[in-house]
Parts: structure tokens; sequence; C-alpha cells
């Protein structure tokens, strides 16, 4: 039981390397995907025993759209907007795997700084999660495409949740659903904004957004 | 079931808005829908709502003040938009090839309600994390708006603001995973039920949640350094919609920190809440300082000025006891005043065609002659000039500073606010004087509407009458918030 969740966080622990380390846009929407999905039964790992209803139709919702709907959404933005296939990440892709172990160092200090809860199961699924969360921070200010910004939003987000999960954080029903709609809503409107950047610019370069500062006189 | 209706009728009608055609019935739709909403606000004014939904909605003082706030300010800003709208219009019927003039109206209308209702809910909402729902809705509700324009640099907007405050919002959200596990007596987050539990609450995980629930609802509130999105945003968006932003936006993002504050409160954290309100307080007066010195952008300047006013409020409530009061004047002052600047604002670009200040001269003579009149007067309100208001709410937060004998914080307060003033004088006194200049640019066919008018100078005049009488109901709701939240 307890090792199923440790090898669970250990999946998704080396996918955020991988995810750190690929160079391909489309590998990094699997890997986001593939995480939803694992992340999506997590629940059922956790209190395999006595899952509610709501509880489950939860995680089948959130596998649904984690696992199959966004990464629709993010081909076809990446399809439509014809971005290419490299992610360019500024600094290098060794620096990336750098900064990815120095983010699960700090969050192994971090967790064990947070006081001791006794709904945790396991050890590693608290800095995992955190880690996750930086991760999800690093490939939005670390990677130059604006589709990367949204991939790095989703993994920031799926961090969060995996916090929610690992320690047994019920919301009601209807809040979690909300939650849901609410992240399901933020990619959707971004897939838009990608869309209109990439036929207003010609590509989703981030480094064209930069327009708008102080100091300049906009002559 | 008055609080369920305030806020179905927004989210109705905005949805309907999307699929009306006729321009007439929609407009129409528009305006009666944000119209009802003000009544039904002001029902409450006389008869409190009860609990709703299992105590899942409710209003109380704090919320009170927000909503009567929000629902003038939103009714104002229709007015004001049915002009504007018919002007779009106008325009890009006689310029087609005019690349600001795209006009999508269904989606603005739309967009515009929900994102009434949605901040209705935010107000009403007793649920932590239903609250964080309700925020992280009025970002996307909002985000079209800003990109009404559809142009490269609105695109650009859209998305620091969309990112950014997406990903501030997702860091509320872990401190709200944290408050939840701060809660050792169950699951239950409504604040009523966290509040009389808090005596259970873990403290280390409390103060954490509370750090991030202040960093991420911060972000969007504009206090400094995380408001990197809001000055692109402001100047972006038609005024219209920076008004609204301005006025009630930050003010909801303002209400989650405060909602998190209050569970702070009864779980005796309040001092190590309240070091970090004047720290980020009197940090955001700073910024906005600087950058309102050097700006060459006058709707920037607004932006930075509602920085300042965002940390003059955030540092009332840190100081505590009296201030609070003072800073809940200066949030109710600050909404209407500002709201009522950028109204004029949109006056001014829509004549020049220009967001330069240097380009501008000479406001009180010619066509501009009452937008010139109403930018200076909102000059003197939002500085803080007697009666108003916001100078209320400054010099009850400064006699707090004083009494508390915080002597740093109250020298850093007055220089920035006398820094901003120096800046701000030196912008709207080049603007409103001197020769007219004529700019190659200018709308010939540009007059002071009466209904381009009347929205700001009723605001202007709603702060002079709040600095000089309040209504006892007033009083009532302020006080009574500012026990709430006085930590006396």
């Amino acid at each position: 039981m307890n090792s199923l969740i440790d090898l669970l966080s250990i999946t998704i622990l080396l996918m955020n390397l991988m995810m750190l380390s690929s160079s391909r846009i489309s590998t990094c929407i699997r890997i986001v995907a593939f995480q939803g999905i694992l992340f999506g039964l997590m629940p059922f790992v956790i209190h395999s025993h006595a899952i509610a209803l709501g509880a489950m139709i939860y995680s089948i919702v959130s596998i649904g759209l984690k696992g199959f709907v966004f990464p629709w959404l993010l081909f076809r933005a990446q399809r439509e907007a014809n971005i290419r296939k490299e992610v360019e990440p500024i600094g290098g892709y060794p620096l990336s795997l750098l900064m990815g172990v120095a983010m699960f160092l700090v969050s192994f200090w971090l967790s064990s700084r947070l006081p001791y809860i006794r709904t945790v199961s396991s050890d590693l699924v608290m800095p995992v999660s955190f880690m996750t969360f930086f991760t999800g921070a690093f490939i939005i200010v670390g990677r130059m495409k604006a589709l990367t910004q949204v991939i790095g939003y989703l993994v920031l987000e799926n961090g969060v949740y995996l916090f929610g999960a690992a320690l047994l954080i019920e919301q009601p029903f209807l809040v979690e659903l909300a939650i849901l709609l609410d992240i399901f809503v933020a990619v959707f409107v971004m897939g838009i904004a990608i869309f209109h950047i990439s036929r207003e610019f010609d590509n989703i370069d981030t480094q064209n957004l930069s327009q708008l500062k102080d100091w300049v006189n906009t002559k | 079931m008055l609080s369920i209706a305030l806020i179905i009728v927004p989210l109705t009608a905005g949805l309907v808005s999307f699929f009306i055609r006729n321009d007439h019935y929609r407009r129409g739709l528009f305006i009666g829908s944000s119209g009802a909403h003000l009544i039904l606000t002001s029902l409450t004014w006389f008869r409190r709502p009860g609990m709703a939904l299992s105590g899942w909605f409710a209003l109380d003082d704090v919320g009170f003040i927000f909503l009567t706030v929000t629902s003038l300010l939103f009714f104002g800003a229709t007015l004001y938009g049915i002009k504007y709208l018919d002007d779009e219009k106008r325009r890009s019927r006689d310029a087609p090839g005019d690349n600001n003039a795209n006009v999508n109206e269904a989606v603005f209308s739309g967009c515009f309600l929900l994102l009434l209702s949605t901040m209705t809910i935010v107000i009403f909402s007793q649920h932590i994390a239903f609250l964080w729902v309700a925020i992280e809705a009025t970002t996307l509700a909002s985000a079209p708006l800003i990109y009404f324009h559809r142009t490269k640099r609105s695109l650009e907007a859209t998305w620091k603001y969309l990112l950014i405050c997406s990903v501030g919002i997702a860091l509320a959200l872990l401190g709200i995973f944290f408050l939840a596990v701060a809660n050792k007596n169950g699951q239950d987050m409504l604040l009523m039920k966290m509040i009389e539990g808090a005596a259970g609450i873990d403290a280390p995980w409390l103060k954490a949640g509370f750090l991030l629930l202040f960093v991420g609802y911060g972000t969007k509130m504009g206090l400094a350094p995380f408001h990197t999105w809001l000055p692109d945003a402001h100047s972006e968006a038609p005024s219209v919609v920076s008004a609204l932003l301005s006025g009630a936006l930050l003010n909801c993002a303002f209400l989650g920190i405060l909602r998190g504050y209050q569970i702070c409160i009864a779980a005796g954290l309040s001092s190590y809440c309240r070091e970090i309100f004047i720290l980020f307080g009197l940090v955001s007066i700073l910024f906005a300082a600087i950058f309102i010195l050097g700006q060459s952008d006058y709707k920037r300047m607004l932006a930075y000025s509602s920085v300042e006013h965002m940390g003059i409020i955030i540092l009332g409530v840190g100081l505590g006891g009296g201030a609070v009061f003072g800073s809940l004047l200066s949030m109710l002052g600050h909404s209407l005043t500002k709201a009522g600047l950028f109204f004029v604002a949109g006056n001014i670009f829509s004549y020049y065609k220009t967001k330069n200040i240097a380009d501008i001269k000479g406001l009180i003579r010619g066509p501009t002659r009452w937008s010139g009149v109403l930018w200076f007067a909102g000059f003197l309100l939002i500085t803080g000039t007697l009666p108003s208001a916001i100078f209320l709410g400054k010099f009850i937060i400064l006699k707090e500073a004083l009494l508390r004998q915080q002597y740093w914080t109250t020298f850093i307060f007055l220089g920035g606010l006398g820094i901003v003033f120096i800046g701000m004088a030196r912008i709207f006194v080049s603007m409103t004087q001197g020769g007219r200049r004529t700019a190659i640019a200018e709308s010939p066919l540009y007059r002071d509407d009466l209904i381009k008018i009347v929205p700001s100078a009723l605001f202007f005049l709603l702060v002079v009458i709040t600095g000089l009488y309040f209504p006892s109901l007033l009083t009532h709701a302020l006080e009574g918030a500012a026990k709430e939240l006085g930590d006396f």
C-alpha cells in the first residue's frame, strides 16, 4: 500500500526531471497528460478501502480533463498556431536539469520544516508535490513560448492538486468540481490567447511580448 | 433569496448577451441588469439578506461595503459603457480598416455582466475554497475585456494578466490547502466555523497558509512587488474596463486576503499578519511613488496610483484599531474616484488618440472643457485634498500610526504620499493647463457628451459628500466591519 504510493511519487518525480530535459513540446504535453492521469488515480491508491461516490466521480472527471481534454487542446493549439517543435529553454538543458535537482532538495528541506501531520501516508508525497509545483514555476519562467508557459501552469496546478490529494484534503464535491472547471476555462482561454498571439506576431515567443514597460516614451 | 437574485440576474443576463444580435436589445439588457443589480443592492441597505445555501452565502458588514461599492461602480460603468460601445461601433463603421475598432460587442457586454456576477459571488461567499473559485473566475471573465481592442499591445497585456494572476491564484489555492491542514476540527471550511473553532487551529500551518494566500491574492490585488501585470492591463484595456479593474476587481482580491486575516485574528495570530500588511503596504506606496514620478503615460500613472492606494489600504489594516475604519473609507473613496478618473481618461483618449502625457495640453479649453475640469478635480480628490473620503481615510490611518508610535511607518507613509503628490501634480497640471496644442490626430467630432461626464461627476460628488457627512447606515456598516477586522 505504502510502497505503491512511493512508487507513484517516484514516477512523478522522474517525470518532472524528464519534462525539464525534453526538447520537444509534444513530449512535454504527453508528460503533463500522463501526470494528470496519475494524479487522478492518487485518491484511489491512497484510500483504496472506502472511496466515496463523489470522490470517485471527481477523480474520473479529473482524469478525463487532465489526461485527455487538456492535451487535446494543447496539441490543437500547437497545430493551429503552427508552432515549431523545440522547447527552446533559456539557459540550456543541463542547467534546467540541475535546477530540477536543486528544486528537489529544496522541496525536501521545506517539507521537513513543516510540522508533522498524521494523515500523510508516505514521506515522499509532500516533497514531490512541492517539487512539481516548483518545476511548473520554473517552466513558466525559463521557457520562451506561450504554449510552454501554459504547460508550466498545468504542472504547477498538478503540484497543488497532488498536495491536496496526498494530505486527504477533501473539499465538498461541488467545490472540487468548480475548481476543476476554473482550471479548464483558464486553459481554454489561454489556448485562445495563444492562437491570437501566433496570428498577431507570426510566432509565440513571449519575447515579442515586451512592448509594455515604464520609462519608455511610447511614441 | 436576495443574495441568490443578486448573483443570478447578471449571470443569466451575461450568458444571454452572448447570443443577442440586435444592438438595442443587448444594450437594453446590459443596462437593465446592472440597474436591477443596483436596485437589489439598495434593498440590502434596509434589510440584510440572511444566509443562503446552508451558510455558504451570507452578507456581513465587510461584504456589505464591498457590495455597495461594486454595484454602484458597475452601474456607472454600464452608463458610460453604452455610450462607449456606441462610439466604437460608429468608428468601426466609418473606418473599417482601423485596427483599433475591431469590435465584438456581444462578448464585451457578456463578459462584463459575468464579471459583475462573479464579483458578487466573491463578496457573498463564506466558504474559503469557494471564494477561491470565484476569484479565479473574475480573472477569466475579465481577460476578454482587456483584449477588447485586439491589438498587439492589448494582447500582451492580456497574456501577462492571465498568466501572472493565474499563477498567483494557484499559490493561493496551495494556501487554502494549508489552511485545511491547519483546520484540525474537520474539513469544513466555512468562515464562521473556522473562526469559531480557531482555538484548535494548528498555528504553523495557518501561518504558512496565510502567507501563501497573501502572496497569491496580493498578486491580484496589485501589491508591490507582485503588481507587474497591473500597469499593463490598466493601460491597454478600454478605459471603462480599467475603471472596473481598479475600482472593483482589486477590492475583491483584498476581500480574499481579509477573509484569511479574519481566521488569523480568531486564532490569535493577528500581529503576525499585521507585520506583513505594514511591510507590503509601505513597499507598495514607495514603488508606486517612484514609478509615478517619471511616468509618460497617463493611464499607467492612474494604474500606479491604484498600487499606491492598495498599499495605503493594506497598511491601514496592518496598523489595526481605528486605522481599519480609515482603510475601509479609503477603499470606498479610491474605488469611486479612480473609476471616475478612468472614465475621464477614456474621454481624453478618444479625443487625442494618445496616452502620452507630453502630447496633451490645455484640456480645460476647447471641446474637452468638462473633461478637463473633472480631470483636475479627480486629481485633487485622489491625492487626498479636503474634503473627501480619501482624505478622511488617510488622516485616520496617519493618526493611528502616530498613536501607536510607529514613527518610521509614519515617515515612509507621509514621504510616499508627498512624492506621489508631486509626481501627479506635474502630470495633471501640464495636461490641463497651457495653450491648446492642436494635435494632428484629434478627432473633430468629439464632444463632451453628458453621458460621458455624468458618471464621473456623480462619483466625485459622492466622494466629497462622504468626506463631509456619513449616513448612519454607512457608519454602522463601517464600524461593524472595522470591529470584525480591528483586533481591538
